[in-house]
């Protein structure tokens, strides 16, 4: 299948200022895929507010609108050059690529189609469709998609009174259980009940809270070890696996603010085959047509129960890792995908000879940590959550993960080498401490147990002033394998030390 | 504990020992697979082999006593850049080390295998010698430059049942892997998919076969006879079985005339046949096709082969030094299936007769599903 014949041009949303959260990841997809379509001959229309891209450049696209990224504005840029193809008599029509801008990009493009824009003036969306991306952001219906699929979701129920929400408590059967009342503002009311008590106090207090007397129970999935993978689709249904991701940090830390590394280190290949089938069927239920997804699990670490978190139906953060981790470049192949071309017709990048119908598989293990800046915003609370609060990210690729890691710390410019050992001194809240200082039991256990900015520094703490792997996983719920790696770091670095002495 | 590893042409690498204290010579050769060390250990397919891991953490999940795809691991060797200090999977039984403890089989870790890696893509696979003893590089050098190699030797004797026997037939060991579901309470690790009548009577032709061809085979309703290597045509088929089924095994084609003048009778006998690997490769030579040995082998699970007659691309999981020549193949067998890394075939159909087979692994274990439903197609052919 060649490429499409009945496109003119593309019109490319970009992702605006960059925010904590959205950051210079959707510069890059959104010039990777302007330099993808004007190599194909299409006429590229980019709307981007935000000057300090690359792909705001001149030669990146034919027609560049610095303009806000309102709904408004684009129907405004939609009109003017859907007359601008009847003006020089083009014989293509105009369509939009939603999903190289990150969420901002996304949610336009859907607020332009819920208002009848696109249908208006026929403007097809490529890549992902409407009902596609409904299907991938919209949390219910991706749910109840999931377990018509057969695959796992967290156990969930809703309850009007205590006593229904005994039975759905019956039916998770486990603690924690995660308590929302329905339509509070900004979520008052609800919270993690770790017991019996604690579950029917909430529930009389969340049904008081809420307006029409609703919670929602889930089954809270801290501690569970949580995956990705980066897939990507043609419109023959190939599908393939671009990367796969394990985060070292375990659920209930965003995965922005996680560290993360590909590929998956603690998966058999029954397990991850697995996965990788759950991960074609979410994108072929999802109906993501071309392109690239971000599908996110969560395993729980002595069953091996695996749970779909989310998806992504778009090319997102974890998509730029993955094609540096990898040199598979996603949103350049996702650009061609989207305009009719298949995986076995794009050439493969690093190879030059293969096609980029395979699935990457390297010799090598890379890291990525984020940067944080609490320093700047210091009413922030530090305490990592499923809010995003890093600003940036390090990657770093090793041929160990050990290498991979101490790597990516010092790529972070915070002043440290890696995990310590450096000779420079330790600032915890106004203590200082020297480098190799042994730090207070007390202090480390209190940064351990709370997931925080600084907590894989606390790892190697909490190793030299003699805490077992046992202990720190009581305490962290990170996988004993990591665990582990840190524990092969600071061992040599006494082995090194002890040399020195 | 110090170990060697030292190459037909010379080169020695040095690095520690895991496994067992022992020696072994074999080939040389690379495994680019992320995922899935234990299926490859002992996939019979190895026999004769020194297997080096591309992907350089090795050991991470342990070995468990489910995925294991013969009664054994049957590599000479094991050779990988860093072993897991830990085991960190639910499932897990046994470390890595233990596991080759146990049956014999020496490892070396800490070796540069990218270094490895590079001088085998680029000189091909070679012959080599893997110690974990008291030798001196000259006395292992010695060694690899000695050993025959693996071209003209019948590996599959090695490896075949001695014996004709029925696969499972309490149905213990076929139903597919899963995972536990919801939060219901229940034995995790023995939850599996419900089988189908064994209503199918079909011959297995072992050559080294994998557990997971026998386990897919028993879940698309097939009860499977396996036959030794060496069983003549006739007595395959005096239990009238609906069709045969050719497996994967390891070493040189062309080293088994016994094997292909027996599958040459049952080409002749019109039964329908599907053919994988080894199977494949005798296939090729019994309807009067060459085979020829590829300079470093396909051996992952991510290559790239496109079905001719759909289009589509399955990524799949293979294991083979050896590949059918396409010109060499007479008119009546067409090739429908190719690699697109190097065009090499993948996939064999008869023009005429019920009889295809492919050059890779349908069966996964380890490596991607993509190819689940060639399994069905063999049913589908035999059920008209």
């Amino acid at each position: 299948m060649p490429k499409r014949t009945d496109i003119h041009s593309v019109l490319i949303i970009g992702a605006g200022p960059i925010i904590i959260g959205q950051a210079c990841e959707f510069d890059y997809s959104g010039t990777q895929a302007c330099k993808a379509l004007k190599e194909e001959g299409f006429r590229v229309i980019l709307v981007n507010s935000n000057p300090a891209t690359i792909m705001t450049d001149p030669e990146f696209a034919d027609r560049t609108y610095l303009e806000p990224i309102t709904p408004e504005c684009v129907e405004k840029i939609i009109v003017r050059e859907v007359e601008e193809l009847k003006r020089i008599g083009a014989k293509g029509k105009l369509v939009l690529l939603p999903t190289l801008g990150g969420q901002t990009a996304l949610n336009t493009a859907m607020a332009l189609h819920r208002k009848g824009i696109l249908d208006t003036y026929n403007v097809e969306m490529i890549g992902a469709n409407a009902q596609a991306i409904e299907r991938g952001e919209d949390r219910q219906i991706f749910k109840d998609l999931m377990l018509s699929i057969g695959l796992d979701v967290p156990v969930s129920g809703t309850a009007h009174t205590l006593e229904e929400a005994r039975q759905v408590a019956e039916k998770i059967a486990r603690f924690p259980l995660i308590i929302r009342p329905a339509f509070t503002l900004g979520g008052t009311g609800g919270g993690i009940a770790y017991n019996r008590d604690e579950f029917e106090e909430m529930i009389k207090r969340g049904l008081d809270l809420s307006p029409v007397s609703e919670v929602l129970i889930e089954e809270s999935l801290l501690g569970w070890k949580e995956y990705e993978m980066e897939v990507m689709r043609d419109k023959a249904d190939n599908c393939v696996i671009v990367c796969s991701i394990e985060n070292f940090d375990p659920m209930g830390i965003h995965t922005g603010d996680s560290i993360t590394v590909a590929p998956i280190q603690t998966l058999t290949d029954k397990e991850y085959q697995i996965m990788r089938d759950a991960s074609f069927a979410v994108i072929r239920a999802v109906g993501v047509e071309t392109g690239g997804s971000n599908i996110q699990f969560a395993v729980n670490p002595e069953t091996g129960r695996m749970v779909i978190i989310e998806m992504n139906p778009r090319v997102s953060r974890s998509s730029a890792l993955a094609s540096k981790a990898t040199g598979f470049p996603i949103a350049k192949i996702a650009a061609k995908l989207a305009v009719g071309f298949l995986l076995d017709e794009i050439k493969n990048d690093i190879t030059r000879e293969t096609p980029a119908s395979f699935e990457p598989t390297i010799d090598y293990v890379v890291t990525k940590v984020p940067r944080f800046a609490f320093e700047k915003f210091p009413q922030a609370d530090p305490t990592l959550n499923t809010q995003m609060k890093s600003v940036g990210e390090a990657m770093a690729i090793g041929r160990t993960f050990k290498e991979s890691l101490q790597k990516a710390l010092r790529s972070l410019e915070i002043g440290r080498y890696g995990l310590g050992g450096d000779g420079k001194p330790w600032r915890i809240s106004d203590q200082v401490y020297g480098d190799r200082e042994t730090l207070p039991r007390e202090v480390i256990t209190r940064k351990l147990s709370v997931p925080n900015a600084e907590r894989i520094f606390f790892l190697r703490h909490a190793l030299r002033a003699g805490f077992s792997i046992d202990e720190i996983f009581s305490l962290t719920k990170i996988d004993r394998w990591f665990l582990m790696q840190i524990k092969e770091i600071v061992d040599f670095e006494e082995e090194l030390a002890a040399i020195k002495n | 504990m110090r170990a060697i590893l030292a190459l037909e042409d010379g080169s020695v690498y040095h690095g520690q020992a895991f496994g067992t204290r022992g020696s072994a010579c074999g080939e040389v050769c690379f495994n680019t697979s992320m995922t899935g060390y234990q299926e490859i250990l002992t996939d019979p397919s190895y026999k004769g082999q020194i297997v080096t891991m591309t992907y350089p953490l090795i050991g991470n999940c342990g070995v468990n006593a489910q995925d294991v795809e013969s009664w054994r691991p049957h590599v000479s060797g094991f050779v990988i850049r860093e072993l897991s200090p830990v085991v960190s999977n639910w499932r897990a039984d046994f470390s890595l080390a233990e596991y080759l403890e146990k049956n014999g089989i020496p490892g070396i870790e800490g070796i540069d295998t990218r270094a490895l890696t590079k001088k085998l893509r680029v000189r091909g696979a070679m012959n080599g010698f893997i110690s974990a003893e008291d030798v001196s590089d000259e006395e292992a050098s010695a060694k690899a430059k000695s050993w025959p190699g693996l071209m003209g030797v019948d590996y599959v004797k090695e490896v075949t049942h001695a014996t004709a026997f029925q696969w499972d037939e309490r149905d213990e060991q076929s139903a597919n892997f899963k995972l536990v579901r919801g939060t219901a309470a229940s034995d995790i690790r023995n939850i599996r998919d419900p089988l189908p009548a064994a209503d199918i009577p079909i011959v297995a032709y072992d050559f080294g076969i994998k557990y997971n061809i026998l386990r897919r085979l028993r879940q698309r309703g097939f009860k499977v006879r396996v036959v030794p290597a060496t069983a003549p045509a006739a007595e395959a088929l005096r239990s009238k079985p609906a069709g045969i089924f050719l497996s994967n095994g390891p070493g040189d084609p062309a080293a088994l005339d016994y094997a292909i003048r027996t599958v040459g009778d049952l080409v002749k006998s019109g039964i329908p046949i599907f053919g994988i690997c080894l199977g494949h490769q005798m296939l090729g030579l019994a309807l009067g096709g060459k085979t020829f040995k590829l300079k470093f082998g396909h051996r992952g699970a991510n290559q790239p082969v496109k079905d001719l007659e759909t289009g589509k691309v399955e990524i799949t999981s293979q294991n083979h030094g050896f590949a059918v020549d396409a010109d060499s193949l007479p008119s009546e067998v067409g090739v429908n299936r190719i690699n697109l890394n190097d065009q090499t075939v993948e996939g064999m159909r008869h023009k005429r007769k019920p009889i295809f087979c492919v050059q890779y692994h349908p069966e996964a274990s380890p490596g991607p599903h993509d190819s689940t439903p060639l399994f069905d197609e063999f049913r589908a052919m035999i059920m008209g």
